[in-house]
């Protein structure tokens, strides 16, 4: 099976003509990570809702494993499951009123396939502990986990269903800074245990140049430069790219 | 410390005689108790301590909950009705927290604040221009001379072409453009001491990197800044001087540079430890374990001892005091010494 989500000419235009996505094209090889940064309002997150199926294009064309890529609704459920998102803000991402367990187990009821055949509350803790979680968080609800533990219960969620590429929307950006290095070795740690592919947004070129293979730079609803991180955060050929790396600030303080 | 301390002058400015050397702002031992949403007392200060001198930019830095926007809060006496505050804010040498201060004096005229979210704080009603002007107007200035002083502030808080856009209502402006009035906004009655609340946060990076441009400049012209934020980034930029908070509590102060370079408090190093070089590519850090402490379950002795790596009895029992653990280095850690020289 080769999991590689392709993204061709992807073009998006809202109510009143805002073009977000034009001519979007980007590739996610198997177990890589491509960062995508660009400044607000470029169209990172349209892109991420079109390759979840929440945001329907008007032209291009998605596919992962050679399969295209509809609406959420229309893909057929192994599709739905290998393309899982990880959003900015974990409370308004999960209902604050169900218990975790819930959480985890709507995720099975919406995807059988991937339900553990024996013991789910075994599963379960398992699965809590791959996140970092300890197995007395299963009865408490959303609304009464602090924005770490509520992003380690989305992700143990996106990662109860089995997927193979996981969109990360700014996943750490609304966390404390020391729960922030958390959640990034999280990933970076399930990255590798469960063989995933990240397709993560964010505004951190620093975080870019730590964990990602490559980087798309956008802006205004387009890739102005793509390429290897090292190359295109060491020597960046778009006026953008160099802007952004201007405008970053460094603690100034290496060496 | 200690002594006799008067209250303010009428007119906001401090001691009638402040000794020389006397810092713009000093925060001693500041307390702060609000009721949480059970009417439980919460401390959320505990004994803060700083200076502000003049002509300094302090950084005020912490995670979300342990208090920088309340100490923020107190020094313009705009906390919550229902706060009770403890120890002395001393302001050129005379207490902010006595009663009879005339806080209509001190705001804007002496101190002026800027927040994260400026569409919030500006009227939406209500002109740039107007509001830029209020405080002008208020003083009794005449009208051609407020409208050249409104356009000369927005100039100096680089809004362009300021005599057509001081016409415009804060939902016309972008987000940079609108921080960029609330800053012409404080500087308008000529303050010395700026607090400014997060005031990149919720900004693009490019437009972020020009309004600290914009607040280094305003340092240049000698106003004393307190910097709140939680991105290590911005002070470093800056602060001159940088106070950590951890909980409600100093957890180290000193000169940024230094603090930044070679912390003295095991949360300072953590924090530094975290943020990721821009221009090379440096290893993922060691995450501190466990979420940060809130002030209303603050753990006993010293508040970072769940997260500790150096934590041992001596920090469950014992709440650590700051104490100068190198020429104008504070730290509250027993251990400082320690983490100083590993
Ligand atoms: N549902 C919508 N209706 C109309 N316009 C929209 C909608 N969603 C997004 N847009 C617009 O599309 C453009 C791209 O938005 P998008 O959310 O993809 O940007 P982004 O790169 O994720 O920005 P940010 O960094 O702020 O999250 C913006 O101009 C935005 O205002
Ligand atoms: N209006 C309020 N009433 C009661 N408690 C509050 C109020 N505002 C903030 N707090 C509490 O005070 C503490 C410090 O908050 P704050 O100063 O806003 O932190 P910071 O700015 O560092 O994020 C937190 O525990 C917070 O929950
Ligand atoms: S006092 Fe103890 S727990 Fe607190 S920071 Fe120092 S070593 Fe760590
Ligand atoms: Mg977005
Ligand atoms: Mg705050």
């Amino acid at each position: 099976m080769n999991d590689t989500l392709e993204v061709t000419d992807l073009r998006v235009t809202f109510r009143g003509g805002l073009v977000a996505a034009d001519g979007v094209s980007l590739r996610v090889a198997p177990e890589e990570t491509l960062a995508v940064v660009g400044e607000s309002g470029s169209g990172k997150t349209t892109v991420a809702r079109c390759v979840v199926g929440l945001q329907r294009p008007d032209s291009g064309t998605l596919t992962f494993d050679g399969q295209p890529l509809g609406p959420v609704g229309r893909r057929p459920p192994e599709l739905q499951r290998a393309i899982q998102m990880v959003f900015q803000d974990p409370r308004s991402s999960l209902n604050p009123r169900m218990p975790v367990a819930d959480l985890i187990g709507e995720a099975w009821r919406t995807h059988p396939a991937a339900a553990p055949p024996g013991d789910r509350t075994e599963a379960l803790h398992r699965l809590l502990a791959d996140v970092g979680l300890d197995a007395d968080v299963t009865g408490r609800r959303a609304g009464d986990l602090s924005g770490g533990q509520c992003q380690r219960v989305s992700i143990a969620r996106a990662l109860a269903v089995g997927p193979r590429l996981l969109v990360c929307d700014e996943a750490v950006s609304a966390l404390d800074v020391s729960v922030q290095a958390q959640i990034l070795r999280l990933l970076v740690d399930l990255r590798r245990t469960h063989r995933l592919a990240l397709l993560f947004i964010t505004h951190d070129l620093g975080v870019v140049h730590q964990i990602a293979d490559r980087v798309a730079v956008m802006r205004g609803g387009a890739v102005v430069e793509e390429g290897p991180a090292g190359e295109v955060l060491g020597a960046p050929r778009h006026e953008y790219t160099q802007a952004l790396l201007d405008a970053a600030l460094d603690l100034g303080v290496d060496e | 410390m200690g002594g006799r301390v008067t209250a303010q002058r009428p007119d906001g400015t401090g001691a009638v005689n402040p000794p020389p050397g006397t810092p713009l702002l000093q925060v001693e031992d500041l307390v702060i108790d609000l009721p949480d949403p059970q009417g439980d007392v919460v401390r959320v200060v505990d004994g803060v301590s700083f200076d502000v001198p003049a002509g300094t930019t302090v950084g005020l830095i912490g995670e979300s909950g342990s208090g920088k926007t309340m100490t923020a809060l107190a020094v313009i006496g705009l906390l919550p009705d229902r706060a009770a505050t403890g120890g002395r804010l001393l302001w050129r040498g005379a207490d902010l927290l006595r009663p009879e201060t005339d806080w209509r004096r001190v705001r804007g005229h002496q101190i002026s604040m800027i927040f994260q979210d400026p569409l919030a704080a500006l009227n939406p009603s209500l002109t740039i221009g107007r509001q830029v002007g209020e405080i002008l107007r208020r003083a009794g200035r005449p009208r051609a001379e407020v409208r050249r002083a409104v356009i000369d502030l927005l100039d100096r808080a680089g809004v362009p072409d300021p005599e057509r856009r001081m016409g415009d209502y804060p939902y016309e402006f972008s987000g940079g453009l609108r921080q960029r009035a609330m800053i012409a906004l404080a500087l308008a009655g000529n303050p010395a001491l700026l607090l400014a609340d997060e005031p990149t946060t919720a900004l693009d990076v490019t437009v972020q990197a020009r309004i600290l441009r914009l607040l280094r400049s305003i340092q240049q012209e000698g106003l004393s800044m307190l910097l709140v934020s939680h991105d290590l980034r911005v002070i470093a930029h800056v602060a001159d001087q940088v106070v950590v908070m951890y909980a409600g509590r100093v957890a180290e102060r000193g000169p940024a540079a230094e603090v930044l370079r070679r912390p003295a408090h095991p949360y300072t190093r953590a924090l530094v430890a975290s943020v990721p070089a821009v221009r090379t590519r440096t290893a993922l850090a060691d995450p501190l374990p466990g979420t940060p402490a809130t002030p209303a379950h603050r753990p006993s002795g010293c508040a970072f001892h769940p997260r500790c790596p150096l934590a041992r009895d001596r920090c469950r029992a014992e709440v650590p005091p700051a104490r100068e653990v190198a020429p104008g280095r504070w730290s509250a850690c027993h251990f400082a010494e320690e983490v100083l020289t590993p």
